[in-house]
């Protein structure tokens, strides 16, 4: 009895006390680790995985999978630029274009899962391949940048507006001057939303009961279809808002950065079932997921780890997270079961 | 000719706090079917998988012929003679493989086996298998394309090709028709004549009466009767495993003539005769029938995820056509479905929230869930209809099947329904649970027209104001649950007629 109660504790609550011990750690051994810079730092260079792994977490809760999150990222970025800087348009029809693209990608993600009946590990992964190439289309395979030439001979003349780069590079106050940026409050944002859209309202309710048991969702009257669409085209516009961010950090239209995406966000959502013992993709988990391989990068790149072994880092915990949810979880259920 | 095959004395087992077996003795003998019940928590799932191996026991002896018998896994209990065909029918076959390859699965994970498989060798040797245990189909075709019946008798013949000292078979008939039960029934009786001890797990009495020669009642962890001889005393077996007599429930019909639901020329099926029915209101029908009478049709088209071949449907006297369950549930026509496991159960759920999951915009301000307003609304339920749990907060998956199956009908008994369809209510519940839902669902029919399909006379007569009988799509039968002429009823449901 005694056993069952420490692993349903361990269950609960190992995660969390994993990452709160890692940041002791880390604040004793390596100087600089406890301050609010190093903190935000930390939330920084995980805000935009942390975006694109909160829709993917929602595609995950109707028992889906979007592979193409990373390529809808990079197609933001790369659209973005090409607005501003080809076809000269001020920053809000930027952002607007992509987060239409974004959108419409998810919608053609979900209608190929739900109407052609593809299988959502196939559908995203041809769509992927897909925007992959089509990004490098316009510009032929070209990073966009000020003063590019084009395709007739001519040169690019318009540029990154300064009110798209304030959305990658201005820093609110808060307590220390310029601290916050802004990817790490649209991050927050994003995650409070998700979050709340998931655990507390009806949508959220029935898209994870169509992820449990689809037949008897749509038995209750549940739209599955809808419902499964609407995870895509949330995920294909949280992709997209990753990208504008990313575009708006680099200044721009870089063709090779956002190689990592994918895999960095998928790896935080998975790494979110263990949160709390979850056992299931949820908002909160993702963001614990991200800002603990947020902590563990930006502690072993303080005590000088080479940056080379960051990927091994995060696949190991991935591997751990997966371990602790499905082995430790089903061991507790079996349990259960009389 | 019956010397004792497996002798388990005294075996506990308990999971947490929970005892589930509390000195459980009891022996199987060679060439006899020992039926095992218990009502639902009883234990007989436990004690099955302790003698599968699935489980270890706490304490307690377990013996095969003389020799201990303590099997560690699954495996283990194989390779000592003892086979166990469980209720999901699709975890003994495969279902992308052909029935050869199926039959002869053993032969590929034998130590030793040749790395290229040959065949048409297997195909041979299986189908002299299939030959030896009755079954006719070509073993070139794929599983997937097999009915349920004969999926359940590859499992079994797969089983048998070890030549086992037991066979357990857990509640085998739950899915299956009358004449597929047949055949299974007639496979067990060649095996009891070639000397296998049978452990046969079921509620129905039908099946029980026609195949066991012993019976164990279960009852709280504990065995609570054995029947042996030539006279089984069936209902003294009911009464061991419920402690208390089996009575008849009695049922005064009422007769109304308000109607709710009004069926005109429906024909289920292309080429299907057409029907006319009427739902009174406070009227609760039976539609009963076998399998592939058009039950399910029946349930699926009022529901509205099947197109009826022609015919209209009146709800209130206003033409219904529906063309989704949330049409349906808009126009006030509820559903309970069979097969909760896969049709109705939310696993990752508690209790609260898979009870109100069709009203959850009822409980809603702007989208966001009211949890207070859904916790009352299902606590109450939960009190009446006697879910026997902690809290609605409980996981679902912690509750027995009656307990569950309680949850799945009150779900629709939270909200006013003009028509409430129940689709085999009582499928994998215990009795004691049935009478629960049958009396909750009497109770609250005052304001709705209400239509069980069942498949069991015995539900039907414990249930119903009226009973209608289905035969191939067409209605051959309406009685009022009243003096009921047996046979005639019965007679209505083969399809033959009534002298």
């Amino acid at each position: 009895m005694r056993n069952e109660d420490l692993r349903s504790f361990a269950i609960r609550y190992g995660f969390i006390i994993l990452l709160v011990g890692l940041s002791v750690y880390f604040s004793l051994e390596a100087s600089g680790f406890f301050s609010a810079r190093s903190a935000v730092f930390v939330f920084q260079s995980v805000a935009i995985t942390g975006i694109l792994a909160l829709g993917v977490t929602c595609t995950l809760v109707v028992d889906g999978f979007d592979l193409s999150i990373g390529s809808v990222a990079t197609s933001a970025l790369m659209l973005s630029a090409y607005s501003m800087v080809v076809l000269e348009q001020p920053a809000y029809v930027a952002v607007l274009l992509c987060l239409a693209m974004g959108a419409f990608v998810g919608l053609v993600n979900g209608l190929l899962i739900v109407k052609m009946k593809v299988p959502d590990l196939l559908a995203t992964l041809g769509m992927m391949f897909l925007l992959i190439g089509l990004q490098r289309i316009p510009t032929q395979g070209n990073s966009i940048a000020t003063g590019m030439s084009l395709g007739d001979g001519s040169t690019a003349e318009g540029t990154f507006s300064a009110a798209f780069l304030w959305l990658g590079r201005h820093r609110f106050d808060l307590v220390l001057e310029r601290l916050v940026p802004v990817p790490v409050v649209i991050f927050l944002l994003v995650a409070l939303a998700v979050w709340i859209f998931l655990e507390y309202t009806r949508h959220g309710r029935l898209m994870y009961a169509i992820g449990s048991n689809q037949r008897a969702a749509e038995l209750v009257g549940a739209n599955v279809q809808r419902y499964k669409i609407m995870a895509y085209v949330i995920s294909g516009v949280t992709a997209s808002i990753g990208g504008i961010l990313l575009a708006a950090r680099l200044g721009r239209g870089d063709i090779a950065s956002g190689n990592n995406l994918l895999l960095d966000s998928v790896a935080a959502a998975l790494i979110g079932f263990a949160v709390l013992g979850a056992a299931r993709p949820n908002a909160f988990g993702t963001a614990m997921g991200a800002l603990f391989v947020g902590i563990l990068l930006q502690g072993m790149t303080m005590m000088n780890a080479p940056y080379y072994t960051q990927d091994f880092v995060k696949g190991a915990v991935l591997v751990c997270a997966l371990v602790f949810t499905f082995y430790l979880s089903s061991k507790s259920s079996a349990a259960r079961k009389v | 000719m019956t010397s004792t095959v497996l002798t388990i004395e005294g075996v506990c087992k308990s999971f947490g706090r929970n005892e589930v077996l509390k000195g459980i003795d009891l022996t199987l003998n060679a060439g006899t079917v020992t039926v095992l019940m218990g009502a639902n928590g009883a234990g007989k799932s436990t004690l099955v998988k302790a003698i599968c191996g699935i489980h270890s026991v706490d304490s307690g002896n377990m013996q095969i012929g003389d020799a201990p018998y303590a099997p560690a896994t699954a495996a283990d209990a194989l390779s000592l003679g003892v086979v166990a065909v469980h209720q999901s029918i699709d975890d003994g076959v495969i279902p992308d493989l052909d029935v050869a390859t199926n039959l002869m699965l053993d032969q590929l994970t034998k130590p030793g086996a040749k790395t290229f498989v040959r065949d048409r060798m297997m195909r041979e040797q299986a189908t002299e298998v299939a030959k030896s245990m009755g079954l006719k189909m070509d073993v070139r075709m794929r599983v997937s394309d097999l009915g349920v019946a004969d999926r359940q008798m590859i499992a079994i013949a797969r089983a048998m090709a070890r030549s086992p000292k037991v066979l357990v078979l857990d509640e085998p008939t739950s899915s299956l028709s009358a004449s597929e039960a047949d055949r299974l029934f007639a496979l067990i009786d060649r095996l009891r004549d070639q000397g296998v001890a049978v452990l046969y797990i079921s509620h129905r009495m039908s099946d029980i009466r026609r195949i066991a020669n012993r019976i164990i009642s279960m009852r709280d962890g504990q065995v609570s009767g054995v029947f042996e001889q030539d006279n089984l005393d069936y209902e003294g077996a009911v009464t061991a495993m419920l402690g208390h007599k089996m009575t008849e429930v009695n049922i005064v019909p009422k007769i109304s003539y308000a109607p709710v639901l009004e069926i005109e020329n429906l024909s289920l099926k292309k080429n299907w005769p057409a029907f006319n029915l009427t739902a009174n209101e406070g009227e609760v029908i039976a539609v009963t029938g076998l399998l592939g009478s058009g039950k399910s049709q029946m349930a699926d088209i009022i529901f509205g995820l099947r197109k009826p071949a022609s015919g209209t449907m009146k709800i209130d006297g206003r033409l219904y056509t529906p063309s989704s369950a949330s049409d349906a549930i808009a126009s006030g026509v509820f559903m309970s479905p069979k097969d909760r496991g896969n049709n109705a159960v939310v696993g990752a759920f508690n209790i609260s929230d898979n009870m109100s999951l069709p009203f959850l915009r009822a409980f809603s301000n702007f989208s966001f869930i009211s949890g207070r307003r859904q916790r009352r609304a299902t606590t109450e339920m939960i009190s009446q209809i006697g879910v026997v749990c902690q809290s609605e907060d409980d996981s679902i998956g912690t509750l027995s099947g009656g307990n569950q199956q309680k949850v799945m009908i009150g779900r629709w008994l939270l909200k006013p329904s003009r028509v409430l369809l129940l689709d085999e209510p009582f499928q994998g519940v215990d009795i004691g649970a049935r009478r629960d839902i049958g009396r909750h669902i009497r109770d609250t029919a005052g304001n709705r027209a209400t239509i069980v399909f069942v498949a069991e006379i015995d539900e039907a007569i414990e249930i119903a104001d009226r009973i209608i009988v289905l035969n191939e799509g067409n209605l051959v039968g309406e009685h009022t649950n009243e003096n009921l002429n047996l046979g005639a009823l019965v007679a209505q449901i083969t399809g033959e007629k009534a002298a």
